[in-house]
């Protein structure tokens, strides 16, 4: 069991999503950095989908009340276990009563406390994922509160010490040189691309857009100057996925993300690719981001160096801890 | 197939990627029932195929989402086109609800605004709301909501121009030419014109929604206050 100390606003328990519920109205919710909680996974030998928590705000402090193996992913933070300073990305074994500190993070937004065997909160409509809006998923559908528990198995790794290469650190941004700050997105023009003038298709890739403070895991709404249609449409009730951008009225830009309507009705300009959505989820609100076109093939080819990224990990970290088993001759299968 | 074609609302169906896993079929003409049952059909024969694994319907459209991303889009496309030019129209033979309205009062603010838009007296939007028997034509937006049709276009209203910021679920509204219960209590630009106490969705129970497509709703006065 692990109990919650401190802790501000927004941060809730999240898996990969909640899939199949859509046709009901049921946005699939999940952790924005999916890449971030896969590594945490993978690094922990859990499945693919078990839960975390997400910290949007912090500091965030917890106490281990049974022994666990964990790995803080998304970040780079100081984060801090009884006052020792531990490294984002790495697997740390602890003991009962030890408590562990995440601080704001340097870079990123969204960090992820990932746990062996991961974080045990009942599967509702086959997801453990908060689900806000609904009222259900994660902790009885709410935000984590000090003074929360949340059951964990206090099983632990044999092997700990390791850990990944931050994505940021091994896979290939947009080549663009101007302005380090500047965050990159790849993106498909969407259905109604063509209804945009085209001054405002242009100025769609060549704004740095900002990301205001509306921004949550609803949706990032965009500063920059309007996007204009050559006429107002009237929309029917659409489907709407993570990743698509949206032009209200007013006519600056809504990127929807985890927690987005399941359906929607405003003009849709463009949609970011599914390999460049972690990089969204890490961006800072005040941050500057570009759109860069792309099309559906290169928005295929763009996820392979995220699947090889994570395939290496995965099997790095088995020979690892093979090798290290090996080494202080435990046996495969015993618990620390 | 392409992205960037221009759009022929009047006799083909438009077809677009979002994203490298998602397709938006969205068909020509208006919103009727008949398109809409054409929409189910598609949605019925879309549910087939292998590499679909999540769809949305919408009003009049249809999101397929896919495991992993199509190796032909263009085929899909094609398939799409095909289906939607041979399949029959879908007639679901749905649940009818009876569903007990107060209108008016607090929890129905807007009957006001809406008799004004409509030019009639607010009793008179009521009994054209109950006279109407709707259809749910799809759900989405939020967990259980029902976009209804068959609201009279007497009554029709554009949604609000400034929200309510927490609107209870279960308040009885009308949006443009859609009319709804809202499912969940929270921000809304729809008109309220009347509440009714009703638990659209809940997780636990086994089909979460109340609603389904195809399900028939009609509306009685349970009360009205003016």
């Amino acid at each position: 069991m692990i109990t919650i100390l401190e802790t501000s606003a927004l941060n809730t328990v999240q898996d990969l999503g909640r899939p199949g519920y859509r046709n009901l109205g049921v946005g699939t919710s999940g952790v924005m950095d999916a890449l971030a909680l896969r590594v945490g996974n993978i690094l922990l030998g859990n499945p693919v989908d078990d839960a975390c928590i997400e910290l949007q705000t912090y500091p965030f402090v917890l106490r281990f009340d049974a022994p666990a193996s964990l790995a803080v992913t998304g970040i780079d933070a100081a984060i801090e276990i009884d006052g020792r300073t531990i490294l984002p990305w790495m697997v740390e074994t602890v003991a009962a009563g030890q408590v562990l500190r995440v601080g704001p993070p340097k870079t990123g937004a969204r960090g992820y406390i990932c746990i062996a065997g991961g974080i045990e909160v009942p599967v509702v409509l086959g997801s453990r994922s908060t689900q806000l809006r609904g009222g259900f998923g994660g902790l009885d559908g709410r935000p984590l509160e000090a003074g929360d528990t949340l059951q964990t198995t206090g099983a632990t790794l044999d092997v700990s010490g390791y850990g990944a290469l931050p994505p940021a650190a091994v896979l290939d941004t947009v080549a663009c040189g101007d302005d380090a700050k500047v965050i990159h997105l790849r993106a498909m023009p969407a259905t109604d691309y063509e209804l945009f003038t085209p001054e405002s298709r242009q100025r769609l890739w060549d704004t740095p857009w900002r990301i205001t403070p509306q921004s949550n895991r609803v949706g990032y709404r965009l500063s920059g100057a309007p996007l204009e249609l050559h006429h107002r449409v009237e929309l029917r009730s659409y489907g709407v996925i993570a990743g698509i951008v949206q032009v209200p009225p007013a006519g600056e830009p809504i990127v929807q993300l985890a927690d987005a309507n399941t359906v929607g009705g405003y003009p849709r300009i463009a949609t970011v690719i599914e390999a460049d959505l972690w990089r969204l989820a890490q961006a800072r609100i005040g941050t500057r981001i570009r759109f860069h076109e792309c099309s559906f093939a290169e928005g295929v080819a763009a996820m392979r160096p995220v699947d090889a990224y994570l395939d290496d990990l995965r099997m790095m970290v088995d020979r690892y801890r093979t090798s290290a088993r090996c080494r202080a001759g435990i046996r495969s299968g015993d618990r620390a | 197939m392409k992205n960037d074609v221009a759009r022929d609302t009047h006799a083909v169906p438009t077809i677009s990627m979002i994203g490298t896993r998602a397709m938006l079929f969205e068909a020509p003409g208006d919103f009727t029932m008949a398109h809409q049952r054409r929409i189910w059909a598609l949605m019925d024969a879309a549910q087939a195929r292998p590499d679909v694994c999540e769809l949305i319907p919408g009003v009049t459209n249809l999101m397929l989402i896919f495991a992993v991303p199509p190796d032909s889009p263009q085929a899909v496309a094609d398939w799409l086109r095909h289906a939607w030019d041979t399949l029959p129209e879908r007639h679901i033979e749905g649940r009818l609800f009876e569903i007990g309205v107060r209108y008016g009062g607090e929890l129905g603010g807007d009957l006001a605004a809406v008799a004004a838009h409509a030019g009639l007296p607010p009793e008179e939007v009521i009994a054209i709301h109950h006279g109407s028997e709707y259809t749910v034509c799809a759900i989405g937006s939020a967990p259980g909501f029902g976009y209804l049709h068959g609201l009279d276009p007497r009554i029709a209203t554009p949604r609000k121009t400034v929200p309510s910021l927490n609107m209870p679920a279960g308040t009885v509204t009308i949006g443009g030419m859609q009319a709804g219960i809202s499912a969940l209590t929270g921000p809304n630009g729809w008109n309220s014109i009347g509440y009714t106490e009703i638990t659209l969705f809940d997780p636990c129970r086994q089909p979460p929604a109340l609603f389904a497509i195809g399900d028939r709703i009609r509306f009685y006065p349970e009360s009205i206050a003016l």
